[in-house]
């Protein structure tokens, strides 16, 4: 019993006692209208109604327009069941942890309204073919959009997916919002150790609800990588190319969402795709870890949540440094301009932050090639009092690596060490040629 | 005889899809068609559960059994990210939204308080993001009626959606299309099931479209207005028939359908009366191609001879069904054949009502009637072709036999050239809508309709009476004129030329189309052009027979002058008194021929003077001075 209007709709619809999805009838001067009472979005005016006439269209009627307005009756409004909670099958090939985002929802096609769908019988009816790769069992975590992930969030998913796989499946499978994926995919890489089999990290550029929707292959593709490749790493699996034929699989720590729409938007970056997959088959193109034969995976959750992500441009505030170093902030990623650099007249406000113990990493906001700081003057300015040179590590990568590195060491030399030394494949000793422009791995092949 | 339509219960619903002359609905590109295939191309699946389309839809259905692949030309001037399903829409075109406003005025029907974008699923692939963005601006009222000869037709709702994809190759494993169309805007305007006769159709289309185009912001040409007709009749089935493109074939499109629905409803009693059930029409399907290994016929030789197989169906009590015909030069057989065609990709089918024939021999049928077996009132289809596809094909056959005992099924159906129709699919159901949730609603406030009716533009009638009244042209020519969008330009040459509005009509009418036809480019011919050349030929320098020469030659060397022009066509007019000698020496020249056909000569003189008058002259005039000159100089002999 709802009626989600708000201000002199509401007034006007209370009135007649409506609800959301009554039947009823409306006139106005030139025409009757019979329809289904729509809701309405507390972000739209309260100046109209918004029926759902006969032929299907939605239209809204300006309530002081209305001459006549009737209650016929009350639709029916189809239920949308809950997730079931899936009881642990006997044996699966496949765990698959949900975390939310648009691949898991499904549409109210009378509202539009978008509803969390995760059960397996929901994925099964959708997804028949998975069967054919295997048998699958989910887990529902979170039900969050990926914007309002949380470093907590990515101790829940590690601990879910170590559990999974300890529990004896080939593979795990993590459905995800887009936005972060590639935040948590770094995050897992470094949680996890002794993968026993691949954690694949999946998502959906385009809704479930449309034909178009790039969920199908991305979803299978995942779980085909989960359950029938040797990988002992953490890799997103998304679209190659805007067409549907292929995924890419990209390295947790190398890749990033570089469109804010397409369905190709998770670029590898310094980095080869490790392969590609689609139903028929998978062809793995780069050198990657196998996983671990024997053993339970390791999980290591622990995070120093006092790092922050700063991004070096003409005209930054030194202030904002300052801030971090004076709110207790132990590591601060600087995504500096070209090789490495930051402002001179930041420099003092840097220098503060290192002498009061804050960690500092420079990586560079080209996002492609390596940080070099020797180059130039600033670069070596920087190294002389103390920044860590990020290699060619992505800047967010960096964050939730240093995060890890202030977790887990408390002396200096430690996290220096740490920073520096290759722990998930995130820094490369060698950057091909072929690595950039991007588009070269996809339409050269690799 | 001709049919009672009203008798027959015929109910005719028309809904008109006009391209708006704008760019696209949901993004910057411009509506520019393209000739040549796209140098990128996309492949894309379509992905639809069951569940999210409810009841199974027939139409659904049949494109799942189609599990078909989809192939997408992109442009790189004409598309970007929205077309490719690669980003969501931006706003809507607001010029679009005022268009469509316009027109709804025009037809008095109400525009809405506030518009709400649907998606409506769209599943054979012409939509890359598997949905038609569609939103309903109007409605009608009492008010929003088409008057016509033969009573009154409502409108029932006028609507603003994007165009769909244009289909370059479809098979039923893969479709291609183009992606310029895609995304243009388009108002649809449907009427109410009113129309009763297959001529107040016309009518009612032919009024509709002409106040499209009083907005003078409607594309022009062909393809850019297309009708969707939905028909009944008692005791037949609804039709879809889409997409049809002249207007003069709707009235022969609806009467070649009712003698369809009247034809699969004859056909119908006949097997009620022949006694056959739908448990007696089996789905076996036989592979005969033993029984063809040394066959003559060439097209079932060839297919096995490329690995196919040769199978054949048992139809119980159809024999001389389906050679029965059902539209003009089309047999029930024939529509059995698009069946096979559409399902199972094959060429055609064989069907004993037209057998032997076609190298199958009398003996061959012998042998497949045993194999089957069947009777003496059976027939039989065959079809030829890779296994699973001949498979298909005569499955589809039978279904199709099958629904002929309930008479007409509801299909989608394609117009021909020839005003037939052919089967494209099954009806889809009511279509699936849920709203856009990437587009917010959008108010109709009062401001924006007053600004609408301040620019209101004058009714059709109205345009073509003011150019009957001023020009005193014929209603026909005005209103084509009008129809052909050349009336501004009209007016503008008479303004500028004052030339008799005629001569300028019929040049813009008659004369640069029978130009274009013989080849002639003739849009290398503007209005500048135009005004210059009559311009020419007020000032006496070009007589106006001249014209289609003038024409034709500048349109060929646009880089020379008019004055040039004129100057190598020989085309300077010359004086009576040069012409009478032209005639006087020709007649000399002749004058034993002459002499001999005395009855023949006017037009023997004429014929020579022409040659050399020709576009110099008014050709009466060159008549009346060749008349005057034979009769003078060989009867006053």
């Amino acid at each position: 019993m709802t009626l989600s209007y708000h201000g002199r709709a509401k007034v006007f619809l209370e009135e007649i006692g409506a609800e959301d999805f009554s039947v009823v009838l409306v006139k106005t001067r030139n025409n009757v209208f019979k329809g289904v009472l729509l809701p309405r979005p507390l972000t739209e005016d309260d100046k109209h109604i918004v029926l759902k006439l006969n032929n299907g269209y939605n239209i809204g009627v300006r309530i002081d327009k209305v001459e006549e307005i009737k209650l016929l009756g009350q639709k029916a409004r189809k239920v949308i069941s809950p997730s079931e909670i899936i009881k642990a099958e006997e044996y699966a090939d496949v765990s698959i942890i949900g975390t939310g985002g648009t691949i898991a929802s499904r549409v109210d096609y009378v509202t539009g309204a978008v509803y969390p769908q995760f059960s397996a019988s929901e994925l099964l009816s959708r997804y028949p073919e998975v069967e054919k790769i295997g048998k699958i069992k989910t887990v529902p975590l979170l039900n969050i959009f990926s914007e309002d992930m949380r470093p907590t969030y990515w101790r829940e998913i590690a601990e879910s997916v170590a559990r999974e796989l300890n529990s004896g499946v080939k593979g795990v499978v993590i459905t995800h919002g887009t936005d972060t994926m590639h935040f948590t995919s770094a995050a897992l890489s470094f949680m996890l150790r002794n993968l026993t089999g691949p954690v694949v990290l999946t998502g959906a550029q385009r809704s479930p609800d449309r034909g178009s929707t790039d969920a199908y292959l991305n979803f299978l593709s995942a779980v085909k990588v989960a359950a029938q490749s040797d990988l002992g790493e953490v890799v997103i699996v998304m679209h190659q190319t805007p067409s549907d034929t292929y995924c890419a699989i990209h390295r947790g720590t190398k890749v990033r969402k570089m469109h804010t729409s397409r369905r190709d938007a998770f670029l590898s970056v310094n980095s080869h795709i490790l392969g590609i997959v689609n139903l028929k088959e998978m062809i793995m193109f780069s050198s990657y870890s196998r996983k671990a034969g024997e053993g339970e995976v390791e999980v290591n959750t622990k995070l120093e949540e006092k790092v922050a992500l700063i991004y070096a441009y003409p005209g930054v505030d030194p202030d904002v440094i300052d801030f971090y170093v004076d709110k207790g902030y132990r590591g601060l990623v600087v995504a500096g301009t070209g090789l490495g650099h930051t402002p001179e007249y930041i420099m003092k406000s840097l220098k503060r932050a290192l002498e009061n113990d804050v960690t500092i990493v420079v990586t560079s906001q080209c996002l492609f090639g390596r940080v070099n700081m020797k180059v130039y003057r600033r670069g070596r300015e920087l190294l002389k009092i103390g920044v860590i040179p990020g290699e060619d590590m992505l800047p967010e990568v960096a964050y939730v690596k240093l995060m890890f590195a202030l977790g887990n060491y408390t002396e200096k030399s430690e996290v220096t060490g740490f920073m520096r030394r290759n722990i998930a494949g995130e820094l490369t000793s060698s950057l091909s040629l072929r690595l950039f422009p991007p588009t070269n791995q996809i339409y050269q092949g690799v | 005889m001709p049919l009672d339509y009203a008798k027959l219960g015929l109910k005719v619903g028309l809904e008109w899809h006009q391209r708006l002359k704008t760019h696209k609905l949901f993004c910057n590109c411009p509506s520019k068609l393209k000739r040549e295939e796209g140098k990128v191309k996309l492949e894309r699946k379509l992905y639809l559960s069951e569940s999210e389309l409810g009841e199974i839809d027939p139409a659904a259905e049949f494109e799942k059994i189609r599990n078909r692949t989809f192939i997408y030309h992109v442009f790189r001037d004409v598309n970007c990210e929205v077309e490719a399903d690669e980003s969501p829409p931006l706003d809507l075109n607001k010029e679009a939204l005022e268009i469509a406003l316009t027109i709804s005025l025009m037809l008095n029907m109400q525009p809405v308080d506030e518009i709400h974008v649907m998606r409506k699923i769209v599943i054979d692939g012409s939509n890359t993001s598997g949905f038609q963005r569609t939103a309903l601006v109007a409605l009608g009222t009492n008010k929003s009626i088409v008057q016509t000869t033969s009573g009154s037709v409502k409108l029932e709702t006028l609507t603003l959606e994007e165009e769909s994809a244009f289909i370059v190759k479809t098979t039923p494993s893969l479709a291609e299309y183009k992606l310029d169309r895609l995304g243009m805007p388009l108002i649809e305007v449907a009427t109410a099931s009113d129309i009763k006769t297959p001529e107040q159709a016309r009518e009612v289309a032919e009024k509709i479209g002409m106040i499209f185009r009083s907005t003078r912001k409607v594309q022009r040409g062909l393809g850019t207005i297309r009708q969707d007709i939905n028909v009944s009749i008692k005791g037949g089935a609804r039709q879809e028939i889409k997409g049809v493109q002249k207007l003069e074939l709707i009235p022969l499109i609806l009467k070649n359908e009712v003698k369809r629905q009247l034809t699969l409803i004859k056909i119908k009693n006949e097997l009620k009366k022949r006694m056959v059930r739908e448990k007696d029409i089996k789905n076996n399907v036989y592979d005969v191609t033993e029984v063809f290994r040394e066959t003559h016929s060439r097209v079932l030789k060839k297919q096995v001879e490329k690995g196919g197989v040769i199978l054949a169906a048992m139809l119980p009590g159809f024999k001389g069904l389906l050679k029965q015909e059902i539209q003009t030069n089309k047999t029930f057989g024939y529509e059995l054949a698009t069946y096979a065609k559409v399902f199972g990709d094959v060429k055609g089918i064989f069907h004993t009502d037209e057998l032997p024939g076609y190298g199958v021999t009398e003996e061959e049928l012998k042998k497949i009637k045993k194999i089957l077996p069947c009777k003496e009132k059976d027939a039989v289809v065959i079809v030829a072709g890779k296994r699973e596809k001949a498979e298909k094909a005569l499955k589809a056959v039978i279904k199709r036999v099958k629904m002929a005992l309930n008479g007409v099924p509801s299909e989608s159906r394609r117009p021909l050239e020839d005003g037939t129709t052919e089967f494209m699919r099954p009806l889809p159901g009511p279509s699936r809508m849920y709203p856009e949730t990437d587009i917010p609603p959008i108010q109709i406030n009062e401001g924006l309709i007053k600004k609408a009716k301040r620019k209101l533009p004058p009714q059709p009638e109205e345009i073509i009476g003011q150019l009957v009244k001023k020009h005193n042209l014929t209603y026909e020519t005005a209103k084509e004129l009008f129809i052909e969008d050349k009336d501004k330009v009209f007016e503008e040459i008479v303004e500028e030329t004052k030339v008799d509005p005629k001569l300028v009509a019929s040049t813009l009418l008659n004369t640069l189309k029978s130009l274009k036809r013989n080849g002639v480019d003739v849009k290398k011919i503007g209005k500048k052009e135009l005004i210059d050349i009559f311009k020419a030929i007020r000032e006496g320098m070009a007589a106006k027979e001249a014209i289609p020469n003038i024409i034709a030659f500048l349109a060929q060397h646009s880089d020379l002058t008019l004055n040039k022009a004129l100057e190598k066509l020989d085309l300077v007019p010359i004086s009576m008194e040069e012409a009478r000698e032209i005639i006087d020496s020709i007649i000399k020249d002749n004058i034993h021929v002459l002499k001999r056909k005395r009855e023949k000569a006017v037009k023997i003189v004429m014929g020579e003077a022409m040659k050399k008058l020709r576009g110099k002259m008014d050709g009466k005039e060159v008549y009346e001075l060749v008349r005057e000159a034979v009769e003078s100089k060989l009867i006053g002999d």
